[in-house]
């Protein structure tokens, strides 16, 4: 299965994702890019952690170390939006996102759109793989971790 | 603190559709101040303190002197937590009251959208990072999209059915009928309106979501001793709690609790502060973000377990004066205006003053809960001199 995509399931126009000014997520998006999905997991108690942050929440060690995982989880929650909170979403029509938990990774959550018909019923529950969907020319150029059924 | 602080005085303006205010919006905040002084019948020069939430940009010293107050000694911002603050305002006030900081605190929000823009809209921004990065590139952009996951989880743990939402928007409306400082008095709400209105994200329809509004409301607090110099009957606050459980803030969506409205530890902490118990509690003012976050609220507050949600709400268990609980009394967020929670507070006073123009057959003892899903969240309990 391709689980890259450099067609974008929104529209172009929407805030552009950067790490911030002291790099705390920098590995995170920069992975992205080279489809790898790192999260922090903690050296010394094992501990895993997303969003990330400079300590771990669990033992207090400093600088959790970033770990490659699978890209596969199942939906934890999800939404169909329909009214557009942003300009570039109007005329756009339904969109769903969802909240994927990883079983392998501590049950750690993040939100992605769930590619396919914005109409498809969405289970709670449902096994889905992660799909890169790159935007090489966007200025600065960024990648999504989207998702979509597993067949 | 239990009953060491009063409420004497409570204003605000006329509240407006977002971007209505003839009135930009320091101004407005002056306006509900001093409605807020008249009320108690106190020279707005003796306020010696001020404090709101939600980063309000009517600042406590230029406030100060725009009043002319003889004197500034608390000046208390909530941190973050959005409308989450409303009640966590009026504690930091009673708490610096308590401490010996200030003797006459104001406290207040001010809101004018049409000047700042709309929390339902994302603005004209190029990059984003922080929280807002794992969110917005994926359409997750404003509170519908970002509390509906939440909701819709909470539902699918516990069954609760579209209708239970749709009774806590229902009856908003029904009491801002009643009431015509309300922005949506005459503009009646009922079940087949709610259930064809237009999503705004599934499981939101319109209706379940607050309006956006401009005005400013403020209440006036003095310590207990003080409470009987004033024009109206005062009223008691009987406890409040800040705060929200193990990592509710963890980003993005990683709260350790997702599928709630983070009062797990902070609804106990009131009721000990309060010495009450849901079934002392006569009515309740609960901020609606959106419904689904009021739900989750009550449940959490005991007032039922969440596998009786569709049982408990209804729209005749939650109207005024004699359902099991009435709710938003005034017409809340929903239909009296988004006064960021604010007039939850001042519409807790009149129900404990008995001058709500809805007012419940019982309520010596009124509740308000702020900004259910944020963090941090906050709640209080008022009560009657009688509940000392």
């Amino acid at each position: 299965m391709n689980r890259t995509t450099s067609s974008s399931y929104l529209p172009a126009g929407l805030p552009i994702p950067v790490a911030e000014a002291d790099g705390l997520s920098a590995p995170y998006w920069g992975g992205l890019r080279e489809n790898r999905l790192l999260v922090q997991r903690c050296a010394h108690c094992g501990t895993w952690q997303f969003g990330p942050e400079w300590l771990c929440h669990r033992c207090h060690a400093f600088d959790p170390a970033w770990t490659e995982v699978e890209p596969h989880g199942r939906i934890f929650s999800w939404e169909r939006a329909w009214h557009p909170s942003h300009a570039a979403l109007k005329q756009h029509g339904p969109y769903v996102a969802v909240l994927v938990e990883l079983p392998h990774a501590g049950n750690i959550r993040m939100v992605g759109n769930l590619l396919g018909d914005p109409m498809q019923a969405v289970a709670i529950g449902a096994e889905v793989e992660g799909v890169f969907e790159h935007h090489p020319t966007a200025n600065p150029a960024f990648s999504l971790l989207q998702w979509r059924l597993r067949p | 603190m239990r009953g060491r602080v009063a409420v004497v005085g409570i204003g605000e303006t006329t509240y407006y559709r977002h971007g209505a205010s003839p009135d930009p919006e320091f101004k407005l905040a002056l306006k509900a101040i001093l409605a807020a002084c008249a009320d108690a019948g106190i020279d707005p020069r003796d306020i010696d303190g001020f404090s709101s939430y939600s980063d309000d940009r009517s600042e406590a010293s230029r406030l100060a002197a725009a009043l002319g107050t003889r004197r500034l000694r608390t000046a208390t911002m909530q941190w973050g937590g959005g409308g989450g603050g409303c009640c966590a305002a009026v504690a930091n006030a009673a708490a610096a009251i308590v401490a010996g900081l200030a003797d006459c605190v104001v406290v207040f929000r001010s809101l004018a959208q049409g000047q700042y823009g709309r929390f339902g809209q994302a603005g004209a921004i190029e990059t984003i990072s922080g929280e807002k990065a794992y969110l917005m590139p994926y359409g997750v952009l404003a509170p519908p999209q970002r509390f509906a996951m939440r909701v819709q989880r909470y539902m699918h743990e516990h069954g609760v059915r579209q209708e239970a939402l749709r009774a806590v928007a229902l009856a908003s409306y029904h009491h801002a009928q009643a009431n015509p400082r309300a922005v949506m008095h005459g503009k009646p709400l009922d079940a087949d309106k709610y259930d064809t209105s237009r999503w705004i994200v599934e499981p939101f329809h319109l209706y379940d979501c607050c309006m956006e509004n401009d005005g400013a409301a403020a209440i006036v607090l003095v310590a207990e001793e003080r409470a009987g110099e004033f024009r109206h009957k005062p009223v008691y606050l009987l406890g409040a709690a800040v705060g929200s459980g193990h990592r509710a803030g963890a980003v993005a969506h990683n709260a350790t609790l997702y599928a709630g409205a983070s009062f797990d530890t902070v609804a106990p902490d009131l009721y000990r502060m309060a010495g009450v118990g849901p079934s002392d509690v006569g009515v309740v003012q609960c901020y609606e973000n959106f419904t689904g976050g009021v739900v989750m609220a009550l449940a959490e507050h005991g007032f039922f377990r969440p596998e009786e949600a569709n049982d408990f709400l209804t729209v005749e268990n939650l109207i005024a004066p004699s359902g099991r609980l009435p709710l938003n009394t005034s017409g809340g967020n929903l239909a009296e205006c988004y006064m960021h929670g604010f007039e939850l507070v001042l519409e807790a006073v009149r129900q404990v003053r008995g001058t709500s123009t809805c007012q419940a057959a019982r309520s010596d003892v009124a509740m308000v809960i702020g900004g259910p899903m944020v963090t941090p969240a906050s709640n209080l309990v008022l009560g009657s001199e009688a509940t000392l």
